[in-house]
């Protein structure tokens, strides 16, 4: 048994959907017109009971996805295709019973060539049930070929196979709105329904989103792009709103948004096997809520995990996008002696230093100042010549008299002394 | 009149707190380690140990395979001597809030009630001890409720003792002597000894730890 779902006047950014609602109930799908999609029914009746549960759950699963569907199960695809094209709502076509079922609709659902519909009508053939009637043979010599295979189809006994369709890889929805929206939280709003049905799609292909890309067509013609990599694949709609809205209030766009277009890039849904012994990490999906709020707070690019950078230039690293590992290892004891740390003062403190004998006597900064009671350096570092950043440097550590372990430099290029920050 | 409270009779006794070691057995040995589900907080002048004692703990936080993070009020980590005294940068989530104490406590207060964290470190010793003061008795009275029950360990760093009545466990910390090497126009910075005291609960006893620099082996 084959089922076919007609949404009548579908737009063409939302036959994707269409296709991802049949792929829902079969692996077998084609795409038999841009506003119709038959799929192969076989095995179904184990799964709903019957066909005509299987049918309005189609009906249903269309319903949640935004679509007005009609839904007709029938022997052979093309009956499934006529009858959904002419009954609304669901309809099951017993076999045998095709013919019968078919003879009330018009002749326009079979969308015949335009020469052949205009010969019917001369004819004063309207219904599907008058053209069955007339003669295969004489039907042949007058209409040729194609009007052997449109009295087929309107008896109901065209046999062919599906031509299986593809899946789109990327998912996409899009709302056209007829008065450009200003404001975040109605566009929040909107953003949240386009949300609700790539994840009931995603969920339908048991699927979850790896990248979000958000796009705003503006009133005043730009356009307004945004595009948010996860570090796994997220399948919650409440997060990926919480994450589009803090996005939107970090960068917002610049005039009202006239379209709103989503798409997702599908990926294998996650499946973690937490050890009993492990500790306790982050949620993943938490996490990048709670990273993206975090930014919010204190400002893009102040959160992450620090990594070094590959040069000798003193205080270089990068923040790099935090995430949790995912197999960790077996925890170890730590074997290494204490170590000093120092504590970066950013930016450096300018400071003021008396010199007795080329090495620093008196240190003044804010907040550090004081006699030198003991001195170690210089240690000259220098590197990056050859670019606008070259950096050559003489760094001195000192303790004070009044307390205190500090890393202090002369700057060669500038002549200028200041306080690195301190031994703590 | 006000219906009568009803305590839980589990409130009346405190918790049973799990410790976890510091990674400073001096400190370990005194203390007990440092309590999960409470706070602990390091006080002391620049000089007195207190970021050799943080990034001691993140890192024996981060070999038992725990997830750390540092709220940095003033940006003052230096990846380079944290990667030195052995924390997996990769394992830490730095929170860089640029001077701002109130950035600070909230961002501290996001990931505490997110959860999952072992240990996270609101490093707050070089902010200036007038805007430590204004911070409200409450915050911090928050942040121990959001941590109580929890196993992460939060762990406080301030130029002065500022929690309060909240923080389990006060540890004072004190500079005791650097440790120079050389003849006196060539020295060089070996380390230093570090002295610290636990103030809450009150002992009479300290511990010393000493840390050595990172180019002295």
């Amino acid at each position: 048994m084959f089922a076919c779902l007609h949404v009548p006047g579908l737009p063409s950014f939302r036959q994707s959907v269409l296709l991802d609602c049949a792929a829902a109930f079969s692996p077998v799908i084609e795409q038999t017109a841009p506003d119709a999609v038959t799929l192969a029914l076989d095995g179904c009746t184990r799964l709903f009971g019957s066909l005509e549960r299987a049918a309005r759950r189609m009906a249903e699963h269309a319903a949640s996805l935004g679509l007005e569907a009609r839904v007709a199960v029938a022997a052979n695809p093309d009956t499934a295709l006529l009858a959904a094209r002419g009954y609304p709502g669901t309809l099951v076509i017993p076999q045998g019973r095709e013919a019968e079922f078919l003879a009330p609709l018009p002749v326009e659902v079979l969308q015949p060539p335009a020469e052949i519909a205009f010969k019917l009508a001369l004819w004063g053939v309207r219904t599907l049930g008058e053209l069955a009637a007339l003669p295969e043979k004489g039907l042949a010599e007058r209409l040729g070929e194609e009007g052997v295979r449109l009295h087929k189809l309107a008896r109901g006994t065209f046999w062919r196979s599906l031509t299986p369709a593809t899946l789109p890889e990327r998912l996409e929805e899009s709302i056209e709105l007829e008065h450009p929206v200003a404001l975040l939280e109605p566009l929040l709003f909107l953003v949240a329904q386009l949300i609700q049905r790539i994840c009931e799609r995603l969920k339908a292909r048991a699927l979850a989103a790896i990248e979000l890309a958000l796009e705003l067509e503006l009133e005043d013609g730009g356009k307004h792009e945004r595009r948010h990599r996860l570090p796994v694949p997220m399948l919650s709609a409440r997060s990926f709103l919480k994450l589009l809205q803090l996005d939107l209030e970090a960068h917002p766009p610049q005039a009202p948004v006239c379209r709103i277009r989503l798409c997702a890039e599908p990926a294998a849904s996650r499946s973690v096997q937490h050890g009993l012994f492990v500790p306790r990490q982050p949620e993943a999906e938490k996490l990048e809520l709670t990273l993206a709020r975090l930014s919010a707070l204190v400002g893009e690019g102040r959160v992450g995990a620090p990594e070094p950078l590959d040069t000798h230039r003193p205080d270089a690293f990068r923040l790099k996008r935090f995430t949790v590992e995912e197999a960790p290892g077996p925890a170890t004891t730590r074997g290494e002696p204490v170590m000093l740390a120092l504590r970066r003062f950013r930016p450096p403190r300018p400071a003021r230093v008396e010199e007795r004998g080329g090495r620093p006597h008196v240190v003044m900064a804010q907040g550090v100042h004081g006699r030198v009671v003991e001195v170690a350096g210089p240690w000259r570092i220098s590197g990056d010549w050859w670019s606008p950043q070259a950096y050559c440097r003489e760094e001195f550590d000192v303790a004070l008299a009044g307390g205190g372990l500090y890393r202090i430099y002369r700057d060669c290029l500038s002549g200028g002394w200041y306080v690195a920050g301190s031994y703590d | 009149m006000a219906a009568p409270l009803l305590i839980p009779a589990a409130r009346l006794r405190p918790p049973l707190l799990d410790y976890a070691p510091a990674g400073l057995p001096a400190f370990d040995s005194l203390a007990g380690g440092l309590p999960r589900g409470a706070i602990t907080e390091i006080f002391g002048p620049p000089g007195s140990g207190r970021t050799s004692f943080l990034w001691t703990a993140l890192a024996t936080a981060a070999a038992r395979q725990e997830v750390c993070a540092l709220v940095d009020a003033t940006d003052a980590f230096d990846p380079d001597s944290a990667a030195q005294a052995g924390l997996p940068l990769h394992r830490l989530l730095w929170i860089r809030c640029g001077g701002d104490a109130e950035r600070a406590l909230k961002a501290a207060d996001r990931i505490v009630n997110d959860g999952g964290f072992g240990l996270i470190v609101l490093d707050l010793a070089d902010l200036p001890l007038r805007v430590l003061r204004r911070i409200p008795l409450v915050c911090w009275f928050r942040l121990r409720r959001a941590v109580e029950g929890t196993p992460t360990i939060l762990l406080v760093a301030t130029p002065q003792p500022v929690t309060g009545t909240c923080a389990s466990l006060v540890v004072e910390m004190q500079g005791a002597q650097a440790l120079w090497s050389g003849p006196p126009n060539a020295r060089l910075l070996r380390g230093g000894v570090f002295q610290l005291r636990p103030r809450k609960p009150v002992h009479q006893q300290t511990a010393s730890f000493s840390a050595r620099a990172q180019w002295a082996r």
